[in-house]
């Protein structure tokens, strides 16, 4: 089951049939957390199902506190950090920007907030289905900002969430995204470590001096104006810069510990002989591995590459892999109206990142699967026979594809 | 519940204490009242206290980097989330008390919000605090009865017809505001049940200000204070008054000064005279006409103002607590 050393009386960890919500109720339990509020929407709020039930188990000691609204939950966790304590919390689509107040000022105080989007479609027209615009909005803000694709990894995201996020170096709010329904709800084999090596991997959450206490009366967050507005951002800016080492060095840690080692930012799926690769976030990976494997049975060079961390957002990292194609094509699970080349979030992003390489591939963008539409593996041919199509007819006037999209 | 500090009642004005702990650093204006409340507040809870202030004046003009006035820790909170940021630093605090993380003690929690903040937008988030009794904390909402800071609007606590800049008195509308003030303190306490103690208070009362804190401080669960403050910007008149307004607020008996403690009412002081008849209620005129903000009242204004007052105090069940008729239809 392990091939780690069997630990003195320490239990190394076991294997057990959760959902990727359940996966982070778990790692609520193994980091300790002091406080989780919550708020019903769905699907991440599956999340908070299961922590309460871990709490009346006696399985998990915190102050778990039902809000009046998302608003007041992430106000709650907000200034539950500012004390000292560790704190969760969550939401999806238009109750994560029912929060929108308190997440935005819960970044520029550096709080360590870690909070799960259950990724959901924005209403109006009603649907309850993935789409990543919910999460991606805070990617200004100084969130930091990932996607997972399976159960195990939401675990050992989630871990890694609270190490990160409340390091001295780092102080700042993390947002995991688990897509709706295809991650929240769906039960997979996860290994969950035991309490005392998560304990080595997590140190206590300690503020310092930052701390706000009678024993260290500090003033937090007066009004500063134009005076020092500019200092403080570049704080949080430096920040996000140093996040990207701490997070490296998390991974490294993570798999010294547990023995399970991965790339930190990005995950490169057939990639070592591909002419041409897909990109995107989340668990769209499922079929277009699938379809790659299809592809390449039938000879065709193809890869895929998954982003994981989407801020600090893993410029050098794709520089880098990148360069190695003749074309990309972007699979976006959103959509940014009016953007450049009306293309989605993720496909912009990737465009200007390698905007500054001598050497660059074609980029061409798909928006596919909003509102909880399946991909399916046909729909992933599709996109790479397109892909591959513009870099044969030599297209510069870079497009947005919209897939399966009834006429 | 974690253990509350000794906080005794105050006997006299001597024995109010020296120590300060809202101090010298502030730019409210001169004889804000606000600010008042503010210093009786901290000077009454001490030390050991974690205030959480809202947006508004007392945000804005109190805490300007590298000259906080306060002594206490201070941390700003959303305009809207005096309640959550109450229950949040309260819920924190017990965790990593019970957790054996931080020290075991009694630290007084106090979310400050103006009216604006409290009685409109975070509303909601101060009756979900009120219903925590698993948490100590105050909520201390100071009312100079309008948005104060981004330029006197009317608020959900502005007095009817008051004149502020979203209610110009003008030529075809002379009254734009026509709601009536809220009774908040008294939807707060009949609203939930198992919250020990509401109170109404003003500046010109510090004893009462003071000592309401205390026993809000010491009766533990979540708990609610409400001030009235005269603001010489939004209610127009010269700062000197203050003071005086406030008295003839309560004179008047447009401002009821009472406590509900474990579901007990109490009225107090002139409140209390005024119930029992030993002193009568002045015009209220006298107060209205001292201000620039009801300076276009027109003599049926002032008339219809008295009236809804005296419905107040001849009709309801309980003056400025519980607005039904003093009958149930059974
Ligand atoms: C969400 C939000 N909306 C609007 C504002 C703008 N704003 C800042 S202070 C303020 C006035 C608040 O009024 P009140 O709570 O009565 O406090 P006062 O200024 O009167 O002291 C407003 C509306 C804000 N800061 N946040
Ligand atoms: S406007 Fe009113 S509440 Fe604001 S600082 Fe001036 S007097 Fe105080
Ligand atoms: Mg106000």
């Amino acid at each position: 089951m392990t091939t780690l050393p069997a630990l003195g009386g320490i239990q190394v960890e076991r294997d057990e049939l959760i959902s990727g919500s359940e996966a982070i109720a778990r790692a609520c339990v193994l980091a300790d957390v002091d406080v989780i509020t919550a708020y019903p929407i769905r699907p991440y709020d599956t999340v908070m199902q299961y922590v309460a039930r871990l709490i009346a188990n006696g399985e998990l000691d915190c102050e778990f506190i039902v809000a009046d609204s998302e608003h007041s939950q992430f106000e709650m966790v907000k200034h539950a950090s500012a004390v000292g304590a560790r704190v969760f919390v969550g939401s999806s689509g238009v109750g994560w920007f029912y929060a929108f107040e308190a997440i935005t000022v819960t970044a520029g105080l550096r709080l360590p907030v870690v909070a799960m989007v259950g990724n959901r479609a924005l209403d109006d027209p009603g649907a309850f289905g993935v789409e990543h615009n919910d999460a991606l909005a805070v990617r200004d803000l100084g969130w930091l900002l990932t996607w997972v694709d399976t159960a195990q990894e939401a675990l050992d995201t989630a871990l890694i969430a609270w190490r990160v996020a409340e390091d001295p170096r780092v102080f700042l709010p993390c947002a995991i995204s688990a897509d709706g329904a295809f991650l929240t709800h769906s039960q997979q084999i996860v290994k969950v470590p035991g309490k005392k090596l998560v304990q080595q991997f997590i140190p206590p959450y300690n503020r310092g001096n930052l701390v706000l206490h009678p024993d260290n009366p500090i003033t937090i967050a007066p009004q500063v104006n134009e005076d020092w507005l500019m200092e403080i951002r570049k704080q949080t800016d430096e920040a996000m810069r140093r996040a990207k080492g701490v997070l490296a060095e998390a991974y490294q840690e993570f798999g010294d510990i547990f023995g399970r080692r991965r790339d930190p930012f990005i995950e490169e799926y057939e990639t070592d002989d591909a002419e041409l690769v897909l990109v995107g976030m989340g668990t769209l990976a499922m079929p277009v591995k699938v379809a790659v494997r299809k592809l390449r049975e039938q000879g065709q060079k193809v890869g895929f590459i998954r982003v994981k961390w989407f801020r600090p957002f893993p410029t050098q990292e794709l520089q880098q892999s990148l360069s190695r194609f003749k074309a990309v094509g972007v699979v976006d699970r959103d959509f940014s109206m009016g953007s450049p080349s009306y293309g989605g979030v993720l496909f912009n992003e990737i465009r200007s990142a390698l905007y500054p390489l001598p050497q660059r591939p074609a980029v061409v963008g798909f928006i596919a699967g909003l509102g909880g539409r399946e991909i399916r593996v046909p729909d992933v041919s599709n996109m790479i026979d397109m892909t591959r199509k513009t870099v044969e007819e030599g297209r510069t006037d870079q497009q947005t594809h919209w897939i399966g999209v009834r006429e | 519940m974690t253990t509350l500090q000794s906080l005794s009642q105050i006997r006299g004005v001597k024995n109010v204490p020296w120590d300060e702990y809202y101090t010298s650093g502030h730019r409210t204006c001169q004889g804000c009242e606000s600010a008042l409340a503010l210093r009786l507040m901290a000077k009454a809870a001490g030390p050991r206290t974690i205030v959480l202030g809202s947006t508004g004046c007392m945000y804005v003009a109190n805490t300007t980097y590298y000259t906080t006035p306060w002594v206490v820790p201070w941390m700003h909170t959303q305009l809207g989330s005096a309640g959550s940021a109450a229950t949040g630093t309260a819920a924190g605090l017990k965790a990593l008390m019970r957790k054996e993380k931080i020290k075991e003690e009694p630290i007084n929690v106090i979310a400050v919000c103006g009216d604006g903040g409290g009685a409109d937008m975070g509303l909601s988030a101060i009756s979900a605090a009120l219903t925590q009794t698993e948490y100590n904390l105050l909520i201390f909402l100071y009312d100079n009865e309008s948005y104060a800071n981004t330029d006197i609007q009317v608020s959900g606590t502005s007095p009817w017809g008051a004149n502020t800049t979203f209610s110009p008195p003008g030529r075809v509308h002379r009254i734009m505001n026509r709601r009536w003030k809220k009774n908040v303190a008294g939807m707060l306490a009949t609203g939930h049940p198992e919250c020990r103690y509401v109170a109404t208070t003003c500046t010109s009362y510090p004893l009462d200000l003071q000592n309401k804190v205390r026993k809000a401080l010491t009766t533990g669960g979540p708990t609610f204070i409400h001030t009235l403050d005269p603001c010489p910007k939004g209610w127009d008149y010269d700062p000197r008054y203050s003071h005086e307004l406030g008295e003839l607020a309560v004179e008047t008996g447009m401002w009821v000064l009472y406590e509900v403690q474990d579901s007990k009412l109490t009225l107090n002081g002139p409140s209390k005279a005024l119930a029992n008849g030993t002193k009568q209620r002045k015009p209220v005129e006298e107060y209205l006409m001292r201000q620039g903000r009801f300076a276009h009242f027109t003599p049926e204004d002032t008339s219809y103002v008295q009236r809804k007052i005296d419905d107040m105090w001849t009709k309801w069940w309980v003056p400025g607590v519980i607005p039904f008729q003093n009958e149930v239809v059974t």
